[in-house]
């Protein structure tokens, strides 16, 4: 007999079954993806594609169609587990904080996977003058997709069970998802115009940080409220 | 301290405004398996909850393994218990296989393998279907092989055997004298009296909230 398996452990092997479930299912991928798709094609479709300057909002629509299917692939993500799969998890003895990770790793997995197949759809339907690094740019995304995916988590754990869930939890995400908007949105921005990151990126950490801690410090709680 | 694995005094739960238990005294002693039984509505659910940790009650005192339990030891005392409830709680999308080697990597506390266990509960064949193209009875087996997986030695079954057949029946009382002759104990409720005269030692009634 082996000794009970650790934080790390626990996490991962709850990410790794919410992406089998993601894959068997398709919905991220099969639904929400083709609907932001769509979305991207929107404005240029609606507007005088030779009047107005589409290269301008190339990112405000990025971040826009990132923000709200990125919740809706979050908040899919986490709203999936029933009452008995809970406290199956719970007399297991899954470490609370440790579920939190692992379904917040899971679904900003899928967000990112979602931001980074709508990205060159932006570039071929808006054309942007500048086009930022790749890597610096996909860390932003990594960061906004992690702390949108923590909000999201612990959105879907305070209303779970909750009929009013599906209205009431993206209104708990939209007001504070606006500091990780922000410090993505503006360290993109600062790229493109080669000015300091500093103080963008500095605002995305702190925001996903700060859901780092709350999200671990309020499992527990959570855990006995939704069992 | 006591021996006793589990230990209630003055148990009470409220929904709301609510009574659902009150008063409850109730002696779970090692190497006992007793039954819970009552009409529908009684409170025979959650007792069993309260037992199992997962709900606090609104009064009294609740021992588990010989102690109180704290919020910091709640994984720790958690992995002592295991329970079969209405619900499965499998993952639809998964297959039998996969739901318990779920277990078996989440915990790192298994005593048989995933594909053991399935030839334990007689579904070694169907390993390799989604647990949604399972029947009611075989979900229920594989809930079963959960227990038989980790071994607690608190186990608590609610309404498990019903639907079950004769084989899994026996599955049922031979992971209770396993557990009971190991040193654990077993609480196991239904609101059919009969089922629960197979193998327990003693049959608690829950009727409006207390127990006789």
């Amino acid at each position: 007999m082996k000794d009970g398996s650790g934080f790390w452990t626990q996490a991962l092997t709850i990410a790794r079954r919410d992406l089998m479930i993601e894959s068997r299912g398709g919905e991220v991928f099969g639904v929400v993806l083709p609907f932001a798709a769509v979305a991207v094609f929107v404005v240029p479709l609606a507007t005088d594609a030779l009047a107005t300057r589409l290269d301008q909002l190339a990112l405000p629509v990025f971040w826009l169609v990132g923000l709200l299917f990125g919740m809706q692939v979050a908040l899919r993500q986490t709203g999936t587990e029933n009452l008995a799969q809970r406290r199956t998890l719970a007399l297991l003895g899954i470490d609370p904080a440790a579920r939190f990770a692992g379904r917040s790793l899971a679904a900003a997995v899928l967000t990112t996977g979602v931001m980074v197949v709508i990205a060159p759809l932006v570039v071929l339907f808006y054309d942007p003058d500048v086009i930022p690094a790749v890597g610096p740019s996909l860390l932003a995304i990594v960061g906004f997709s992690v702390g949108l995916s923590m909000l999201s988590t612990l959105a879907g754990d305070v209303t779970v069970g909750l009929r009013t869930r599906s209205s009431l939890a993206p209104l708990i995400v939209a007001p504070i998802s606006v500091p990780l908007i922000i410090g993505a949105s503006q360290t993109l921005e600062a790229l493109i115009r080669d000015r300091s990151t500093m103080a963008p990126a500095l605002l995305l950490t702190v925001t996903v940080l700060s859901l780092a801690v709350t999200g671990v410090l309020t499992a527990p709680a959570l855990e006995d409220a939704t069992t | 301290m006591t021996s006793a694995l589990v230990s209630l005094r003055g148990v009470g739960v409220r929904f709301g405004p609510t009574p659902v238990l009150t008063g409850i005294d109730l002696d779970l002693a090692s190497g006992e398996a007793i039954g819970i039984t009552g009409p529908n509505g009684a409170g025979k659910s959650t007792l069993l909850n309260v037992i199992s940790t997962l709900l606090t009650p609104t009064e009294g005192s609740v021992a588990v393994f010989g102690g109180p339990v704290r919020r910091r030891d709640l994984p720790q005392v958690r992995r002592r218990i295991g329970m079969s409830g209405h619900e499965p709680g499998l993952y639809p999308e998964l297959t039998l296989l996969e739901n318990l080697t779920l277990v078996e990597r989440l915990t790192g506390e298994v005593h048989m393998s995933a594909m053991q266990v399935l030839e334990v509960v007689g579904l070694a064949g169907a390993a390799h279907r989604r647990a949604s193209a399972a029947s009611a009875g075989m979900q229920r087996r594989i809930d079963l092989g959960r227990l038989i997986m980790t071994r607690p030695q608190l186990i608590l079954l609610d309404e498990a055997q019903a639907g079950l057949d004769s084989t899994a029946r026996d599955i049922v009382d031979r992971l209770i004298h396993r557990t009971c002759d190991a040193g654990g104990g077993a609480v196991v409720v239904s609101h059919d009296r009969s089922v629960l005269t197979r193998s327990l030692e003693r049959i608690v009634e829950v009727q409006a909230g207390g127990v006789s």
